[in-house]
């Protein structure tokens, strides 16, 4: 399919980004967390360096808590694409016992998600991340740089960002420091889906509708992935026509009851949607702000 | 073919309504999330400013401290489509101390819109705003005065704002200047004509935005194609990644690498999707040369009948960033496309006052001041005026130390005494006059606060390097500026400048071979940095005479520290001005009780161990 103007510039800017930032950087790595803003930003470097491979490995941080379908998926695109795929486990938090079940969201996540993604890091000295975030996302996102400065301890300054003119970045970092790169900086959802659609990206099967066993917790719908899920009384797992907006940690992401069972239909019913995709996000929710309070002690 | 997608921003002075007027327009349309909108309305309740209202400006200022203080601070973007167009809007804060972060949202714009709060009219921030929209090459603004339902609706006092405005920008370099009279709070023109304002004849503003025709075709431009990335995966593939800055490129074009003129054909235009046979801006793609001619990362390609400019010195406006101030003299690192190069600020031409675009004698800038400067850069550059490229006439400066961006630069012109100057081409070398001294020629650069020793150090080894046949000079504060440098001061810009001469002086001698001792307090990294980047590696050591401020207090030679304690002097090291103590100097002297003497027999051990006397 022939992509439109608006799509072309999009991607055209994000291969700029990712080439800027290996010219820039001597250890650059790809955050890959499986869901659709990584398949679009993982498609977009196999196209800014072609034909060579892109040359940085791909990072998962896996809190052992994502779908069963997520994982199968990130093994068979590293495979296709014939990258290096990095897999860190805060194993620290493993021996702690932690998890969103027993822990709470809020833990859960700054355990697992934030300090193991920071373990990893500093294991590899990673001096720049590719992260799939868009500034649409959240309203502290909305706000971020393209480049964005971590200081030594991962920790993001959000009263006092670089400025970022035109397409010149200051790249030049202290020893130790590092730098967050988002390619994805000015794509909207609606962008992610019709850039899949036209450009045939493979997605995890999870975004489609289909019957799958859920819970009702607090008003949203859990999917029963593995026996780890302790179900209270009266709660019986039962079949429901559901399908995934965005992909976590699965006890802390919600399902849409939905019939878009293929792209055209994902793309239609997000035109008419009138919620956001965040809402499917439990771990939004603890408190206000949440999200630039994570990021300010290194969450993506 | 609908328009493109429209950038914009959203500027003007603190508390006339950006943010509001963003967060209304989205509401208006629909283009706001159920979810969004409730904790829009909780937010309202905790943080607003409105009083029972949703507050709109809780939409885009996202930040904590934005929340809590009712201010913007940095650039929000959001996007929307509507059915006409799709948006990206910047909206930017209002502040002074935040101008850095509007000229980041502008820096990518091709629309303003202006806001001006129609009770108080032009303020010191509309002018600044609209200084900067003109600066970046923004060539359409919406004048939007907003708050019309605080004065009533009235006409007269709209007239008044727009007529004040056409007078001020006069002189700015605007194609268009659409005023719209609106009230964000209360929904008049944003999206829909106002039921308060018959008298007003024009489009509400959202439609204006659906309509506006703004993009400069940068694709009926000249080629510039800046090599961001060289891919070489195995011996048979060299190709030059790059976005098209303007232009377009065709399958066995001919093309000019400016720096080098080097010129060869494009033999292919790689992409994932199959080779292309044209490509224009802004397209990513790889060429492939028909020959093997050299060009990297900072090199610029380009249509060889249709060159930029190539030189190491050009003026340039400046929109100062950092904290602390502009120091002539000083080298920054400028990063233009992918080329990153020592430069310094040669000459400050004038200084623009905001508010009247008059032009006014300066010595420096200080943050968030404009000027125009001549630059001089270590290695000519291809660039363009920002005038014709947006792309390959911007630049910034970064702070050596810091590794902050201290300006914005935005090309005026090419200084052609720059391409008229050659250096002479010398029969006699550096090499062939060290021969005859029987010496490797250097600098020994002695730092450190006043009284800690310096001189007397310099002064003893100068003697012991006599008796060693060595030849040598000694410069010093005192022989310095009271010739060369007697038209200085003691002020950070004029110190700066002061050891910026030394060094130029400095160099020279070393060109003829000699050991040029000298010993300055130098008290900024940066200028100690500049000097070690005049001379080769190896002849340049930095000598730190570190004595503790309280020894140097009270040894006071010279009884300076009194004076300068009892506030007679001022900007004195030590004690009202900063020492940047040298993070890896050649050698360090102090702390170990050493006399003099001692140290002086300490730096000549030093020197022996590197070849300093080896020669003849």
């Amino acid at each position: 399919m022939v992509l439109s103007e608006h799509l072309r510039r999009l991607e055209a800017e994000s291969i700029f980004i990712l080439r800027e930032t290996v010219a820039e950087f001597s250890n650059p790595v790809m955050l890959y967390s499986i869901g659709k803003d990584s398949s679009v930003m993982l498609h977009l470097a196999l196209k800014a360096f072609y034909p060579a491979k892109p040359p940085f490995p791909l990072l998962h941080v896996d809190t052992t808590w994502k779908f069963r379908e997520m994982i199968a998926f990130r093994d068979e695109t590293a495979a296709r694409v014939g990258m290096d795929l990095l897999v860190h486990v805060n194993q620290e938090g493993v021996a702690r016992g932690v998890s969103p079940v027993a822990s709470g969201s809020s833990v859960h996540t700054q355990v697992m998600k934030t300090e193991g993604l920071r373990q990893a890091l500093d294991k590899w000295k990673f001096d720049a991340a590719f992260g799939g975030a868009r500034r649409d996302e959240e309203k502290s996102r909305a706000k971020e740089r393209i480049f964005s400065h971590r200081n030594a301890a991962h920790g993001w300054d959000p009263k006092n960002q670089r400025p970022e003119l035109w397409r010149v970045f200051d790249t030049r970092i202290q020893p130790g420091e590092s730098m967050r790169v988002f390619p994805l900086s000015n794509w909207t959802e609606l962008d992610v889906w019709d850039y899949i659609a036209a450009e045939n990206i493979p997605v995890v099967p999870l975004y489609f509708a289909k019957p799958r066993p859920v819970v009702r917790r607090d008003g949203a719908l859990i999917m029963v992935d593995d026996e780890r899920l302790p179900l209270k009384a009266q709660e019986t797992p039962e079949m429901r026509q559901v399908r995934f907006r965005t992909l976590g940690c699965y006890p802390l992401t919600g399902a849409i009851e939905s019939e878009a069972a293929a792209l055209e239909d994902i793309i239609a019913e997000m035109r008419a949607s009138k919620t956001s995709e965040r809402q499917g996000r439990l771990i939004d929710f603890d408190e206000s702000g949440s999200m630039e309070k994570k990021k300010r002690e290194g969450y993506f | 073919m609908p328009l493109p997608t429209l950038r914009f921003l959203t500027c003007g002075s603190v508390d006339d309504g950006k943010s509001t007027l963003i967060g209304r327009l989205l509401y208006e349309r629909s283009l706001i999330f159920d979810d969004t909108l409730a904790s829009l309305e909780r937010d309202s309740k905790k943080f607003g400013t409105t009083g029972e209202e949703v507050d709109f400006a809780l939409l885009v200022d996202g930040l904590e401290a934005e929340r809590e203080q009712g201010i913007t601070i940095d650039v929000a973007y959001r996007y929307f489509s509507t059915a006409n167009r799709s948006f990206i809007v910047a909206d930017c804060p209002g502040h002074e101390q935040y101008t850095r972060n509007m000229a980041t949202g502008a820096s990518n714009c091709d629309l303003a819109i202006l806001l001006v709060d129609a009770r108080k009219g032009l303020l010191v921030q509309t002018h600044r705003h609209a200084n900067i929209v003109s600066l970046l090459g923004i060539r359409h603004v919406v004048l939007a005065v907003n708050k019309m339902d605080l004065v009533d609706y009235d006409q007269a006092v709209f007239e008044r704002v727009v007529a004040d405005f056409r007078a001020a920008s006069a002189t700015l370099n605007f194609a268009t200047v659409t005023p719209i009279p609106l009230s964000a709070r209360r929904g008049d023109n944003v999206s829909g004509a106002s039921a308060h304002m018959s008298w007003y004849k024009g489009p509400d503003l959202l439609s204006f935005l659906e309509q506006a025709d703004v993009e400069e075709a940068t694709a009926h431009r000249p080629l510039r194609f800046p090599v961001q990335w060289v891919n070489r995966p195995n011996l048979d593939f060299r190709g030059m990644a790059g976005t098209l800055a303007s232009g377009s490129i065709a399958r066995d074009d001919e093309i000019v690498v400016a720096a080098s003129g080097k010129k060869t054909r494009v033999a292919r235009i790689v992409t994932m999707d199959g080779d292309l046979e044209r490509a224009e801006a802004p397209d990513s793609v790889t060429l492939v040369f028909a020959d093997e001619i050299d060009a990297s990362r900072g090199d610029l390609l380009c249509d060889p009948l249709n060159r930029p400019d190539v030189a190491d010195q050009f003026a340039a406006h400046l929109i100062w960033m950092s904290e602390e101030q502009l120091f002539p003299g000083r080298s920054y690192l400028l990063k233009c496309g992918g080329a990153v190069i020592p430069a310094s600020v040669t000459e400050i031409k004038h200084r623009v006052d905001v508010e009247t675009q008059a032009q006014a004698a300066a010595k420096t800038l200080h943050l968030n001041e404009i000027g125009l400067c001549n630059l001089a850069l270590s290695k000519p550059i291809a660039f363009d005026a920002y005038a014709d490229n947006r792309t390959t006439g911007a630049f910034i400066l970064v702070d050596r130390a810091t590794n902050s961006v201290a300006a914005a630069g935005v090309i005026a012109f090419a200084l052609r005494r720059a391409s008229n100057v050659h250096l002479q081409a010398l029969t006699l070398d550096k090499a062939k006059r060290s021969i005859l001294k029987h010496q490797k020629p250097g600098i020994l650069w002695f730092t450190g606060l006043s009284g800690a020793g310096k001189s007397t150090i310099a002064n003893a080894l100068e003697a012991k390097l006599l008796q060693r046949r060595a030849h040598t000079i000694l410069l010093d504060g005192d022989n310095v500026r009271h010739g060369l440098n007697k038209d200085l001061g003691f002020t950070e810009v004029d110190r700066v400048e002061n050891i910026r001469r030394v060094g130029e002086v400095a160099k020279l001698m070393v060109e003829s071979g000699l050991i040029v001792l000298c010993s300055f307090i130098s008290p900024f990294a940066a200028e100690r940095r500049l000097v070690r980047d005049l001379v080769e590696t190896g002849e340049f050591v930095e000598i730190f005479v570190d004595t503790p401020l309280a020894d140097c207090i009270a040894r006071d030679p010279k009884g300076l520290y009194k004076k300068a304690l009892t506030g007679q002097i001022k900007n004195f090291t030590g004690v009202d001005q900063a020492y940047e103590r040298p993070e890896a100097p050649e050698i360090v002297i102090g702390g170990d009780g050493a006399t003099p003497e001692q140290a002086a027999d300490a730096i000549i051990a030093w020197m022996d161990g590197r070849g300093f006397f080896a020669l003849g």
